[in-house]
């Protein structure tokens, strides 16, 4: 498509309109939200691990906000289970942009980051090493 | 272009001073510039946020550079009284352009609007308020004056009150009389809403705080670029605006203030240029505006921003905002066709040149990437009005504003550019 079309291709559009994996988990290991206050976009993320301790077993995600946003959430909770902590750990922006298969521009990046920042954090949080209260991936306004 | 006659303006003669509206972008953005992948028209209706700057400005800020060069208020050599004197008279300038009568003495210089602000809010909120003061404010405001307040009154122990906005996006006169009273200090209000479009009552809020002892400070920085605004007649003890919004360049700004009341403020910032006479254990101040500009100043800004007022009067203040109006009805127009459009403030004859809107099921910045992708520029967001989109109830908007090259065409293209979202996420 020749117009409005770099950003929204249609796995995006179809992940925003049909999300995976929307909704809560029952009893997850455990939860975090995030929000970008500028852009009204926020994400909670559900997480269960398996008995190991280390291996992601079911994720789930609710909020609302931009379609990359919601679209990055929704791809993550497929993308996750049988990852283990240190895998999610690791993973960077590059890894975002490569599940969502397209070039994010620049001031987008925040939206289609908050959704792993989230679940590190959350990771983070669950093992001890930080505490926060809420995730942002945007500068303050 | 030269001088303009009464409405309508040479729009097309009006762009040809202002080379970047010739430009394409949709390609890379890595560098800064055109680039051979640009191939969409810019289509730029984000001049709320800033303004382009003509030929005209641009070529008194390279006749500076080029031609005389130098500090200001220190040289008895030509390039320094030359800077000195240009730099000067641009306040005068500026001072003329809002109807400061007292020219210079009543104009400080600052880096924007917010600056103006915070200068006010510094030297005389800090030394002034004290618990059992209050600060009216209205709930339209910019964080540049809301979160100023906001946090000198937690300093000095004074109350913030916001004047309530109403469903049609315009101030409640009514809550303001119950909240102007007479603990209260000073009230700051926005001229023209960067979010709603809304033209505020200033002149008789000025009234109202005037009445119980107050003064009044007016936010002009969406009001000083496109209509003619005289302080004196508004009757407005402190006045700012931002010379980026009005052809300028960015990193200078202008706070208008009452010569009386400047006079009894404390200097914000201290420093060189300030002082007159300084020893081991004492200084005085500089005269106005002076003791306000501490430190070597923006002196080709400042020249640029004299540039400016300069070039907006050829062209007439008066057909300035005739323009913005006829471009906000159309837009408001244009969009009240659609019933998935949602518009935030007052009817399209009667606000500022900037709609702000949501369409249903796309979010704002959703829509801000589509729009780019087809040449278009709008801000999304919240424009720095959070609390504003909370009473609206909306995380954020979509913002097209105008300015004196804009065209109905590309209000056109931008409705067509809805369409292209609309398909995308149908």
């Amino acid at each position: 498509m020749g117009i409005g079309s770099d950003m929204y291709r249609q796995q995006i559009l179809d992940h925003y309109k049909n999300p995976r994996n929307h909704g809560r988990l029952e009893s997850p290991t455990f939860s975090h939200t995030g929000e970008n206050p500028s852009c009204g976009d926020t994400i909670t993320m559900d997480v269960q691990l398996a008995d190991d301790g280390e291996t992601i077993e079911r994720v789930a995600f609710s909020g609302d906000g931009c379609a990359i946003s919601q679209a990055s959430a929704s791809m993550l909770t497929q993308r996750l289970p049988g990852t283990t902590l240190s895998e999610l750990e690791a993973m960077d922006t590059d890894d975002i942009t490569e599940m969502l298969g397209v070039d994010i521009s620049p001031m987008r990046i925040k939206c289609a980051v908050l959704a792993r920042q989230v679940t590190q954090d959350g990771a983070k949080i669950h093992e001890g090493e930080i505490e926060i209260d809420k995730t942002k991936t945007e500068d303050d306004a | 272009m030269g001088v303009q006659e009464p409405y309508p303006v040479d729009v097309d003669a009006i762009r040809e001073d202002y080379p970047i509206l010739q430009r394409k972008v949709g390609g890379d953005i890595s560098t800064p510039g055109e680039h051979d992948d640009d191939t969409v028209p810019l289509v730029y209706l984000d001049n709320a946020a800033t303004s382009h700057t003509p030929k005209q400005v641009v070529e008194a800020i390279v006749d500076y550079y080029y031609g005389y060069n130098s500090n200001v208020h220190r040289g008895i050599h030509s390039l320094s009284q030359e800077a000195s004197v240009a730099y000067e008279n641009a306040h005068d300038r500026v001072a003329e352009f809002v109807g400061a009568s007292g020219g210079r003495e009543e104009l400080v210089f600052t880096k924007n609007t917010t600056e103006s602000m915070n200068l006010v809010a510094y030297a005389w909120g800090l030394n002034e308020l004290e618990p059992g003061d209050s600060v009216v404010l209205t709930q339209m405001e910019h964080h540049a004056s809301l979160v100023t307040w906001q946090q000198i009154a937690k300093k000095t122990g004074a109350e913030v009150r916001f004047i309530r906005v109403t469903d049609d996006g315009r101030l409640d006169m009514e809550h303001a009389k119950e909240l102007i009273d007479d603990s209260t200090k000073m009230v700051s209000v926005v001229h023209v809403s960067n979010t709603l479009g809304t033209i505020n009552p200033v002149s008789e809020l000025a009234d109202m705080a005037h009445e119980v002892g107050a003064y009044i400070f007016v936010d002009g920085a969406q009001s000083a670029p496109t209509r003619p605004v005289d302080v004196e007649a508004i009757d407005a003890d402190f006045f700012a605006f931002s010379g980026h919004k009005m052809c300028g360049p960015t990193g200078i700004g202008a706070l208008y203030g009452k010569r009386d009341i400047l006079e009894e403020m404390d200097p914000y910032l201290y420093g060189g240029e300030m002082i007159r006479r300084v020893t081991f254990e004492d200084s005085t101040w500089e005269d106005l505006p002076w003791k306000f500009e501490a430190g070597t100043p923006p002196i080709a800004q400042g020249i640029g921003f004299g540039a400016a007022v300069d070039y907006l009067d050829d062209i007439g203040m008066e057909n300035v905002q005739a323009h913005e109006e006829l471009l906000a009805e159309y837009a408001y127009d244009r969009l009240s066709e659609f019933d998935d459009i949602e518009i935030y403030g007052p009817p399209g004859d009667d606000r500022g040149g900037l709609v702000a809107f949501n369409l249903d099921g796309v979010h704002a910045h959703d829509l801000s990437s589509i729009l780019n992708e087809q040449g278009v520029a709008i801000r999304a967001g919240d424009h720095c009005t959070q609390p504003l989109h909370e009473v609206l109830g909306a995380a954020a908007s979509t913002r097209a504003s105008f300015y004196i090259y804009n065209t109905t065409e590309e209000i056109d293209t931008l409705v067509e550019g809805l369409e292209v979202a609309r398909d995308l996420f149908a």
